[in-house]
């Protein structure tokens, strides 16, 4: 499906390269993530059973991944039970199909949206609009976005890119505020004179779904603005379209999540709105509720037992405002609705891993988003699996690139090489002759090929003449000890 | 206590000081040093890029070369989380039994410097003089790889007088990350600048670390920005000792 906020994918570096010269755009995304960083830890650190809150929420999750079919059964029949319908979607297409289908069956030509990443995932806006339905986002930052033409680059704050100053200019060219400071109140207040006709005027409304509990059929939407719940309220149709991984089995297990959400996500001991839905009920809240349960993949990253845990994830986006990498990059860079430590291990897997084969690589590995994850997602050890799958795929391939790519060869010579001492330390000696060209004054400033980008911006020791084994060998040793060498 | 060294393939190479000072330091310490020759490169690079078939035989050349090791002790956290936490992995991932049994006997006495000095042998003053002011930069696999929390500090400060500055933000990546600094080397260059300045804000003689790859990109800019201040590993500092003072 064509749309505009598909952008064709690059590999992360190529991408990468604007937003790290962007000035303005580090600096932005810095200070928001530093602020939401400290605010996390101190809120986290106040909890002492934090960990074993994590722990609780990686053990729920671990259970609805391993009887995922029980527990949506059960939620499916719940939700009928309480008056509302419940449809399934292979894929995003059929999600697309479904809900255009709903919305053009109610005969408005307007939906009001809550801030949802399912949607964004499935590109439901784009669907929508080429069938003449206009999705209007009602999220502030998600609206801000939506205004400027631009894909999210963050989870939860999907405009962190933008400043006071660029969204000031943004309301006036789009929403006709002509006379407006970038005074924060003010901007709100221009979004909520737009925003509050829709809500009295739009019969449809659209949402994702952050939970839903399968005993009760209840649907959970958490949200700050509030704006979430004039949408799920005051509509005649309610639509929310849910990826199939996001239930949990009970109330109680429930409650584990609602407290480690908030935190770890706004660092906030309570967000302020947490919206619940069971069915319809006359006289209050939409007439009609209906429930698309989405696949799009889902059950294939099911089948991998160490990428399964991406689907623990709960969206708090914590591992985004940890991550070193995403702190200089930003979103845009991952190319994928999911950004950051997080969409580096669940795009590739979602969707068709040749297109992201980058993404698994776009990382450190510093392991400061498996301990911000409020659900203990491992993900390095995911990042180094899926770059294993990378490469038994290439390693696999018929095609004559792939199999000869210079790194692969590298890689096989090298393994040879240092399974035997003896070819290593040979390989040893003739690289202590061969940097000869290249050494001054100790260091090496250029090197060659792949490695010219390393040498950019580092000098490179020289090789000493010694290696520690050469040294070892010669050096003068206690008698009483020569005997375990 | 018979303590065999691990020391990496790119410590062997390329730092040969660093390993010397491990058996200058626990020879002074009154411990018997080993240095398996047979051994070579953990397969880090290798696993961390993605060629866990070719890791796998680095893993078993390995566990072999040191199955008869007492302790196994290397100056590097990063290798010794490959051997810790990621062979495991890599045996369970496999289904390579064979590798698995090995582990069972490599795994619980494979440590890195600090931890081993701090929490094993109960050590936190060494008897090192390095009169010199620094800062330590906690690298992210001594840091949450392998948790050795205070131990590098508790040595540091108990070094005779070496002055320990705090480094800001030090619990950011460096933006080292083996291959990641190739293939995605302006990201880690730009990891870097930050690591740098903060080293520079510190005013420091030399930044600490316990990994030597790490220290080789810190220092790499460091050298590069002729700032004069100099990188240095922890074993180094620890080893030195006021008739055998390492470097200034």
């Amino acid at each position: 499906m064509a749309n505009q906020h598909e952008l064709p994918v690059v590999p992360f570096p190529v991408a990468a390269n604007a937003p790290l010269q962007n000035a303005q755009l580090r600096k932005n995304l810095g200070k928001a993530t530093h602020a939401i960083r400290a605010k996390r830890l101190a809120l986290t650190a106040e909890l002492p059973d934090w960990q074993d809150l994590r722990e609780a929420g990686k053990r729920i999750k671990a259970d609805v991944m391993r009887h995922l079919d029980t527990y949506l059964l059960q939620l499916e029949k719940n939700v009928i039970a309480a008056g509302g319908h419940v449809h399934w979607a292979a894929d995003a297409a059929d999600a697309n199909r479904i809900a255009l289908e709903l919305v053009q069956a109610t005969g408005s030509s307007e939906v009001i949206k809550v801030k949802s990443m399912t949607t964004e995932e499935i590109h439901l806006n784009d669907a929508l609009a080429s069938a003449g339905i206009q999705a209007i986002e009602t999220d502030l930052a998600e609206l801000i976005i939506q205004l400027a033409h631009e894909p999210s680059s963050h989870i939860l704050v999907p405009a962190i890119h933008k400043n006071r100053a660029e969204i000031r200019e943004l309301f006036i060219r789009t929403l006709g505020e002509e006379t407006l400071s970038d005074n924060p109140a003010e901007l709100a207040g221009a979004a909520r004179r737009y925003l509050r006709e829709k809500f009295l005027s739009v019969k449809v409304g659209i949402s994702g779904a952050n939970f839903a509990v399968a005993d009760t059929g209840s649907v959970c939407v958490v949200e700050s603005e509030g704006n979430g719940r004039m949408c799920t309220t005051l509509p005649d149709t309610l639509i929310s379209i849910m990826g199939i991984e996001k239930l949990v089995p009970t109330w109680r297990d429930l409650s584990v999540f609602l407290q480690l959400l908030p935190r770890s996500s706004t660092g906030e001991r309570m967000n302020p709105y947490t919206s619940f839905w069971t069915g319809v009920h006359d006289g209050d809240g939409p007439r009609t509720f209906h429930l698309i349960l989405l696949d799009n993949g889902r059950t294939n990253v099911l089948k991998d037992e160490v990428g399964r845990q991406a689907l623990h994830c709960i969206r708090c986006s914590a591992c985004l405002n940890v991550c070193p990498v995403y702190e200089r990059t930003g979103g845009h860079a991952y190319q994928s609705v999911y950004p950051g430590p997080i969409g580096a291990i669940l795009s590739p897997q979602l969707k068709d891993m040749h297109a992201h084969t980058s993404l698994p690589y776009a990382s450190s590995l510093c392991g400061a988003c498996f301990d911000a994850c409020p659900v203990k997602i491992n993900i390095p050890e995911v990042l180094v699996h899926l770059r294993g799958r990378v490469v038994a795929d290439k390693q696999a391939s018929d095609r004559l690139s792939d199999k000869f790519a210079p790194e692969n060869l590298v890689m096989q010579a090298a393994a040879k090489v240092f399974l035997y001492p003896h070819r290593y330390e040979q390989a040893q000696r003739l690289g202590q002759v061969a940097q000869t060209p290249f050494v001054r004054k100790g260091v090496i400033k250029h090197l060659p090929g792949p490695l010219a980008g390393w040498s950019a911006v580092r000098d490179t020791k020289a090789m000493p003449k010694e290696s520690f084994r050469q040294w070892w060998r010669k050096r003068e040793k206690p008698a009483s000890k020569a005997t375990h060498e | 206590m018979r303590i065999s060294l691990f020391i990496p393939c790119y410590v062997d190479t390329l730092y040969p000081e660093t390993g010397r000072a491990m058996v200058r330091l626990f020879e002074r310490l009154g411990h018997e040093v080993t240095y398996p020759e047979a051994q070579t490169c953990c397969g880090q690079m290798h696993f961390n890029t993605g060629y866990q078939k070719e890791t796998l035989p680095l893993a078993h050349h390995f566990a072999d070369t040191f199955q008869d090791a007492d302790v196994i002790v290397a100056p590097s956290a990063s290798c010794v989380g490959m051997v810790r936490e990621y062979y495991p992995y890599l045996a369970k991932e496999h289904a390579d039994h064979d590798l698995q049994t090995k582990l069972e006997f490599i795994v619980p006495k494979t440590f890195e410097l600090s931890e081993f000095l701090v929490n094993h042998l109960n050590l936190s003053d060494v008897g090192a003089y390095y009169p010199h002011r620094v800062t330590y930069h906690p690298t992210c696999h001594s840091l949450r790889g392998l948790r050795v929390g205070d131990a590098p500090y508790t040595l540091l400060k108990h070094v005779k007088g070496l002055e320990l500055v705090a480094l800001p933000d030090a619990e950011s990546c460096c933006g080292f990350g083996g291959t990641f600094a190739v293939k995605n080397a302006q990201t880690s260059a730009a990891m870097l600048a930050d690591k740098v300045a903060n080293v520079l804000v510190s005013k420091v003689e030399a930044c600490v670390a316990a990994d030597n790859s790490c220290l080789m990109h810190i220092g790499g800019a460091l050298s590069r920005q002729q700032t004069g201040v100099k990188t240095v590993h922890l074993a180094e500092i620890l080893a030195s000792t006021e008739s055998r003072h390492a470097h200034g």
